[in-house]
């Protein structure tokens, strides 16, 4: 390391991962996240107001509040609290992880300040009612122009965090903080990192030309704008997607010791992700007037599928490195030893593999079948679409960010996990209600329920419609799962908040296994072994419960696909 | 030994190393899963009845709304709910405009017989979803689109705005009526709506 970064950067190191760790990275980290939250915590409110009204029984809010709420809520959630975990997460796969000063202090703690005065904005202007346009303000729509500017300023601290990640990068290399390649996690976050920058420049593209329509300079067209936006809101999934998956890999390492099956594998994998994702922005716009079918078809595949074909090959590595890694330990009977006897008492654990659990088998499924062009015809609009978007983003990477959060906690702020036992249970609450949730909603879109919509009774229409009585079955499920979801939502801040705030502190050298408060991963680990005798069963073994799943994966996923190409043929003639 | 590591650990020396058996096994399963996804989309394009491609046009909403009224003008039989009640020959050209708050105007087809049905909207956004089967189309300000539909079964059908245009959305339904194949010659239809 040069001699003036050795003045400037002050570290410590962390006595369970043996990482060295930059003051202001680990500042950095801990605002980011305290904001996430509180977002969070809006988002979630927010929520309940929502499945409460959609809850036709119920039908809590005016309408007016209904649209309001469902603004700050896809904002809030998707936008401020995903974006701000993700800038820790940043921090954390970059300075933390490389054992790396953070290059320009200044300018992060400014980008921070940029993001959350761009987000002040944009909630005063949603909670005021001056931007009842939903988060995807489609134009002619036309809200605030403080809001679009907002969005810009949040968006351009972002944008710079991200070249932050990017620098540090190379102040790594040339410092010689670490040998050999990147870890694989940072690998992840690095592909994270780039899509990001691809996706903040559509976002420029948008909401510049956005800021200059509601200011009456000029003119917009409304089917540029969808693909545009697209090109942004659908391409941020991917980041999102990238960042997930990296912490799955993450917390496969901190809470089984899970290992790299492959690292060739795993890395080109996440740089399929790269190469296809602003084609995503057509899922969108299938069954729009703009575009004509090859460009459809084309983009909508992200050019053949090849980042479906990537999240399949995370798909099986993942699980295959955590059942290598437990194997290991020693667990070598049978198909499925290493799963039951699996740490499934730490919170970390469960909400990795429930989210690797809902997000390939709820989310990617739906997502895949109604991204196909025709089938969308079937699915565009309809409760299907939040379905699976709450099993993606939500049930997968929501759930993956909370279940990192048990390890940032004790790792990062050096607290113990306050209300331990709620905790513990918090990623099942959160899994099954989110599970629930998505399921009835497909279902009741698979009725043709349409999403953001406040009154399915069209109780004062001209033309009145009933929906069939199943339908008010489902929505009364998604309430149900929709509030055990945000009930868990709630504990997890609490359990956060408590922690961070008033929480015990921990002195992180003097871990004893079993202690409460302490994710299991840290304290419990059994050794693995690794004499050249059992690596070389576990290799002759290969991974047979990961292949068991995968295949019963496969098997779900072409029924269901399937099943929906019936229900298309069955509809009117149109062409 | 040393080359097991966790995703923490940064690799060391050459990690591009050939995959093992069973993951060449899925990569290649997925991948021709994956072609497979692909290729049914052009294939449903040549043998399956069901496909968005449409006519697909920019148009003015004034012109938009011009050639509505001509429509109207022409095959009115009556109306409903506050809405023209239009019944287009069989083969031809059917307009529906999508405004804040409103189908305009009400259809009487024939079933079996072939329309292309033409959706833009003179203000914001709006969606198209046909009940009960669960068509869904989006409807774009400045753009015509026409589908080229066949109704394949007689009954009352509504339209339902699905996408979100504003505080009335919810008022937003319209109607769809498909006689059966062959009835006389369309006669005017009850007030209100079914159920
Ligand atoms: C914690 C439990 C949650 C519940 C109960 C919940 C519930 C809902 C409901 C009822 C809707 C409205 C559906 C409609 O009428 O169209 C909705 C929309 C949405 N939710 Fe959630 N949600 C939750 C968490 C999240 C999270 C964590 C995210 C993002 C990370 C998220 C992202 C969204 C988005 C983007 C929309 C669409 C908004 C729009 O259509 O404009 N939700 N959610
Ligand atoms: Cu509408």
């Amino acid at each position: 390391m040069s001699a003036a970064a050795a003045v400037a950067a002050v570290f410590r190191r962390c006595p369970v991962t043996g990482l060295k760790i930059d003051r202001h990275a680990e500042n950095l980290i801990k605002v980011n996240a305290v904001i996430s939250i509180v977002t969070l915590l809006v988002g979630v409110i927010a929520a309940i107001g929502l499945v409460l009204t959609r809850w036709q029984a119920v039908h809590l809010l005016p309408v007016d509040w209904f649209y309001r709420l469902l603004t700050a809520h896809g904002l809030n959630m998707l936008i401020f609290f995903i974006l701000y975990f993700e800038m820790a997460v940043l921090y954390f796969a970059g300075p933390v992880m490389l054992g790396c000063r953070v290059p320009t202090p200044r300018l992060a703690w400014g980008s921070f300040a940029l993001m959350l005065a761009g987000t002040l904005i944009v909630e005063v202007m949603v909670f005021s009612g001056k931007a009842d346009v939903l988060f995807t303000s489609y134009p002619p729509l036309k809200a605030d122009p403080w809001y679009y500017l907002g969005i810009i300023l949040f968006a351009v601290g972002a944008l710079i965090v991200t070249a932050i990640f990017m620098a540090t990068l190379v102040v790594a290399k040339r410092e010689h903080t670490y040998e050999g390649s990147v870890p694989l996690v940072t690998f992840g976050a690095l592909t994270a990192a780039i899509i990001a920058i691809i996706t903040l420049l559509h976002g420029a593209a948008i909401y510049i030309p956005a800021l200059a329509w509601s200011l009456g300079i000029i003119t917009l067209d409304p089917e540029v704008y969808r693909l545009l936006f697209w090109g942004l809101g659908h391409s941020s999934q991917q980041i999102n997607v990238a960042a997930q998956v990296s912490i799955w890999y993450l917390l496969g390492g901190l809470t089984v010791g899970a290992v790299v099956v492959n690292e060739k594998i795993s890395r080109t994998a996440f740089v399929l992700y790269v190469g296809f994702i602003s084609m995503a922005s057509a899922h969108h716009l299938l069954v729009d007037p703009g575009m004509g079918p090859a460009w459809k078809v084309w983009n909508t595949s992200y050019a053949m599928y090849l980042a479906v074909l990537a999240s399949m090959v995370h798909g099986f590595t993942v699980p295959a490195g955590i059942e290598t890694g437990l194997r290991l330990r020693g667990f070598v009977n049978g198909t499925f030893e290493w799963l039951r006897k699996a740490p499934w008492s730490d919170p970390g654990f469960a909400g990795l593999m429930l989210s690797l659990v809902i997000f390939g088998f709820i989310g990617g499924i739906t997502g895949v079948t109604m991204g196909t062009e025709q089938i969308n015809i079937l699915a565009h609009n309809t409760l299907r679409v939040p379905g699976h978007f709450h099993a993606t983003v939500v049930g997968g990477t929501a759930l993956s960010f909370m279940a990192v959060t048990y390890y940032l906690i004790p790792l990062i702020f050096r607290k113990k996990v306050a209300l331990w036992k709620l905790a513990r249970i918090q990623p099942y609450l959160f899994g099954i209600g989110i599970t629930i949730f998505s399921i009835s909603m497909t279902f009741a879109g698979i009725f043709g329920v349409p999403r953001r919509h406040w009154d399915i009774s069209f109780a004062q229409a001209p033309f009145k419609y009933e929906f069939p009585p199943a339908v008010d079955l489902m929505l009364a499920l998604t309430a149900i799962g929709g509030l055990m979801a945000a009930a868990a939502v709630l504990i997890f801040i609490a359990s956060a908040v408590i922690s961070v705030f008033f929480g015990e502190s921990l002195d992180l050298a003097a871990l004893t296994p079993g202690m409460a408060g302490v994710p299991q991963g840290l304290t419990k680990l059994p050794p693995q072994q690794y004499e050249s005798e059992t690596v070389a069963k576990v290799h002759g073994a290969g991974t047979p419960g990961t292949v068991v799943l995968v295949a019963v994966f496969l098997l779900v996923f072409v029924m269901y696909y399937y099943t929906n190409w019936k229900m298309l043929s069955v509809v009117w003639k149109i062409g | 030994m040393e080359e097991l590591h966790s995703a923490l650990v940064a690799p060391r020396g050459i990690w591009w190393k050939a995959a093992g058996r069973q993951e060449r096994i899925w990569v290649t399963v997925s991948f021709v899963w994956c072609m497979i996804l692909f290729a049914m989309m052009p294939l449903w394009h040549i043998k399956g009845g069901q496909n968005p491609s449409g006519i697909r046009a920019r148009v003015e909403p004034e012109a938009f709304r011009r050639r509505v009224d001509q429509f109207i003008a022409d095959y009115k039989i009556g109306s409903e709910a506050g809405v023209p009640l239009v019944a287009p020959p069989p083969g031809s050209d059917v307009y529906l405009l999508a405004r804040m708050w409103q189908w305009y105007p009400a259809l009487v087809l024939e079933e079996g017989k072939t329309y292309v049905l033409h959706l833009s909207s003179i203000d914001v956004n709006h969606g198209f979803n046909l009940q009960p089967f669960n068509v869904n189309f989006q409807v774009v300000p400045g753009y015509d689109y026409g589908l080229r539909i066949t109704p394949n079964q007689a009954g009352d059908y509504r339209v339902i705005c699905n996408e979100y245009c504003g505080i009335g959305h919810h008022l937003m339904t319209g109607k769809i009526l498909v006689k059966p194949a062959g009835s006389a010659a369309v006669a005017p239809v009850a007030q209100g709506g079914t159920r």
